[in-house]
């Protein structure tokens, strides 16, 4: 038989394909799961209401209109729910399944939420339409250094999100309600990532957190790629951030698996 | 082959009374039991060995399945199948095993079979072209052919099982686990099964390690059984050999053209079953031929049919001698 890494990499274009099949088939749920990541549209009809008179703390309306939808482009393409499916598996016994199948499950779930993402990509792509056409340059970068980072920092943003949450989901096998952590990771996310508004507006203290916890590298990052103005410094330490809390997250989230399957081949599943 | 030297398997399992305060004291302490899910069993199963593996519910038989299939970790003991251990679960080794739960789905839900089974051509990477002809063979042995395009969720139980199966065989494993893959079937559907099995097993000198609570699949399939009972081997040995030890005697249908007296009846043997005319007599095995000739002479018996006796009767008997309470089994 092939070494891993070889037969992993011959696997990946089936499971691709595989992931674009279930998406196609999940289509219910996977309506839901785009409306329910449509929240910046709120926040945007939120905060410009706030701009609406004069610009608040440097944010005009137009730039509210600019980051509202970048943010909802970038969570469009990097969310995913690798949580939910793990837990459930882990709940109903299809895990052993999976185990029983050569190929590490990280790489088997990744490549069924990636398939996913040209199919995200249909909603992204007009909101990134409407967003050139409404805010114009004015809101957004033209610096082409900073438009090329975009594609790895999207990158890394995916996997870091995708990272965090295979660790969540490994805790299925320890705990029997972790969708409870999911719910609170949401919370944390929601707050400390840029999604529920720019990092520069959050107070003193939290946005200094905001600063070090790997949420805003998981959305702000190519955001405030897209919508800001940043010297070489602040793009090698946002870059930098990006990959340093990627590697982290994956480490957890690997480290974890293997004590959660340990764990699993000692109390059974 | 599968070699297991003093196997046990123990759980820790919270313990709490029922009600409302035993609960809040279970937040702060708790209260463990350890169960002896399989407690030192040890067999070996030579390649091309059809086995059954039988047991009460609680017995050990999924818990064994599961540490022999590399899922489960074993407190103690030694396990090798073809020559691996199974719970590193090498690529090398699960390219051999499979383990079809009749309760568990490998099909991808919404989707047809044969998008997992593409699945599992990638992942266990398997020649384009053995796939191929592997996937010929279970399309023709299981009929799977109008099944194949059919999302799984529209699958009957039935038809969801024959993908089961084929799903777990097109790697072409050496080695089979099988843990109640006809719960659920008709009878049909049963027999098309363990022929398919069988057939498997002859044409690719597969072992076979079954557990069904069918006792039809287990006299059908399986020439040795394996009992257990409370995690521990209570028989290991020929399933004819066990029946003729266990009770040797014969039952003997038949059916009367008129009445007969009951102490008639006694001479003939010891009455099981009466519906009518029709009698079912258990009869020591010397004295078989006898009986049958008083009954086929002067008694003017028909529809006459000798039988072992059933296999679960006998079963039901050696788990009885054993039993306390069972310990309960990890689903």
């Amino acid at each position: 038989m092939r070494s891993a890494p070889s037969r992993t990499l011959r696997a990946l274009p089936t499971l691709l394909q595989i992931g674009v099949a279930e998406t196609v088939a999940y289509r219910a749920e996977f309506l839901v799961w785009i409306l329910t990541t449509t929240q910046p549209l709120i926040m945007l009809g939120l905060w410009t209401s706030v701009a609406r008179e004069a610009p608040f703390r440097g944010y005009s309306s137009p730039r509210f209109v600019a980051y509202f939808l970048a943010t909802l482009i970038v969570r469009q393409l990097t969310g995913n729910w690798v949580a939910w499916q793990m837990s459930e598996e882990v709940r109903s016994g299809a895990m052993a399944m999976r185990l029983l199948r050569p190929i590490h499950p990280f790489f088997a779930y990744a490549a069924s939420h990636a398939a996913a993402i040209p199919f995200r990509s249909l909603i992204a792509l007009p909101v990134a339409f409407v967003l050139l056409a409404s805010s114009g340059q004015s809101a957004l970068s033209t610096d082409p250094v900073q438009l090329v980072l975009l594609v790895p920092s999207l990158a890394l943003a995916w996997l870091a999100t995708f990272a965090m949450l295979f660790a969540i989901g490994a805790l299925a096998f320890f705990l029997t309600q972790a969708m409870a952590i999911a719910n609170l990771y949401f919370g944390l996310f929601s707050l400390f990532s840029g999604y529920l508004m720019p990092l520069d507006l959050l107070p003193g203290p939290i946005a200094v957190a905001a600063h070090w916890l790997p949420f805003r590298f998981m959305l702000s990052a190519p955001v405030e790629l897209l919508t800001k103005s940043l010297d070489h410094e602040r793009l090698a330490r946002l870059l930098g951030g990006q990959l340093a809390w990627t590697a982290t997250l994956l480490a957890i989230a690997l480290a974890l698996w293997r004590a959660g399957v340990r764990r699993f081949e000692s109390v059974g599943g | 082959m599968i070699r297991a030297a003093n196997l046990t398997k123990h759980f820790k399992v919270h313990k709490r009374p029922p009600g409302l305060a035993a609960a809040l004291r279970s937040l702060v302490h708790r209260t463990y039991d350890v169960v002896k899910a399989v407690d030192g069993v040890s067999f070996t199963i030579a390649r091309g060995e059809r086995v059954g593996f039988l047991g009460p519910n609680g017995a050990g038989k999924t818990t064994t399945l599961k540490v022999l299939s590399g899922l489960l970790h074993p407190t103690s003991g030694e396990v090798a199948v073809e020559g691996h251990v199974p719970y590193r679960r090498q690529a090398g080794f699960l390219g051999k095993i499979t383990l079809v739960m009749g309760q568990k789905s490998q099909l991808i839900w919404d989707l047809p079979p044969a998008e997992t089974y593409a699945m599992n051509r990638a992942v266990f990477d398997v020649p384009r072209a053995q796939w191929n002809q592997t996937l010929a063979e279970l399309t023709e042995l299981l009929e799977l052919g109008p099944l194949l395009d059919k999302p799984t969720r529209q699958l009957s139980l039935g038809e969801r099982m024959k993908c089961e199966l084929a799903a777990a065989l097109l790697h072409r494993p050496t080695t089979l686990f099988l843990d109640e893959p006809t719960i659920g079937l008709d009878v049909a559907m049963q027999a098309a099964i363990r022929d398919f099995v069988r057939s498997y097993n002859q044409r690719h000198e597969a072992t076979v390690l079954l557990t069904s609570h069918y006792m039809d699949d287990v006299v059908a399939l399986c020439p040795r059984i394996i009992v257990i009972d409370q995690g521990k081997l209570i028989h290991d040995g020929d399933l004819r050999q066990l029946v003729k030890t266990k009770d040797p005697d014969k039952r003997v249908s038949f059916t009367l053209p008129k009445a007969i007296a009951p102490d008639e009846l006694g001479k003939l043997g010891t009455l099981l079953a009466r519906e009518g005319q029709r009698l079912t007599l258990r009869v020591p095995e010397r004295e078989v031929p006898a009986v049958i000739g008083r009954l086929l002479g002067e008694l003017k018996a028909t529809d006459l049919a000798i039988e072992d006796p059933p296999l679960e009767d006998i079963l039901r008997e050696m788990f009885g001698k054993h039993k306390t309470d069972p310990p309960p089994e990890p689903s």
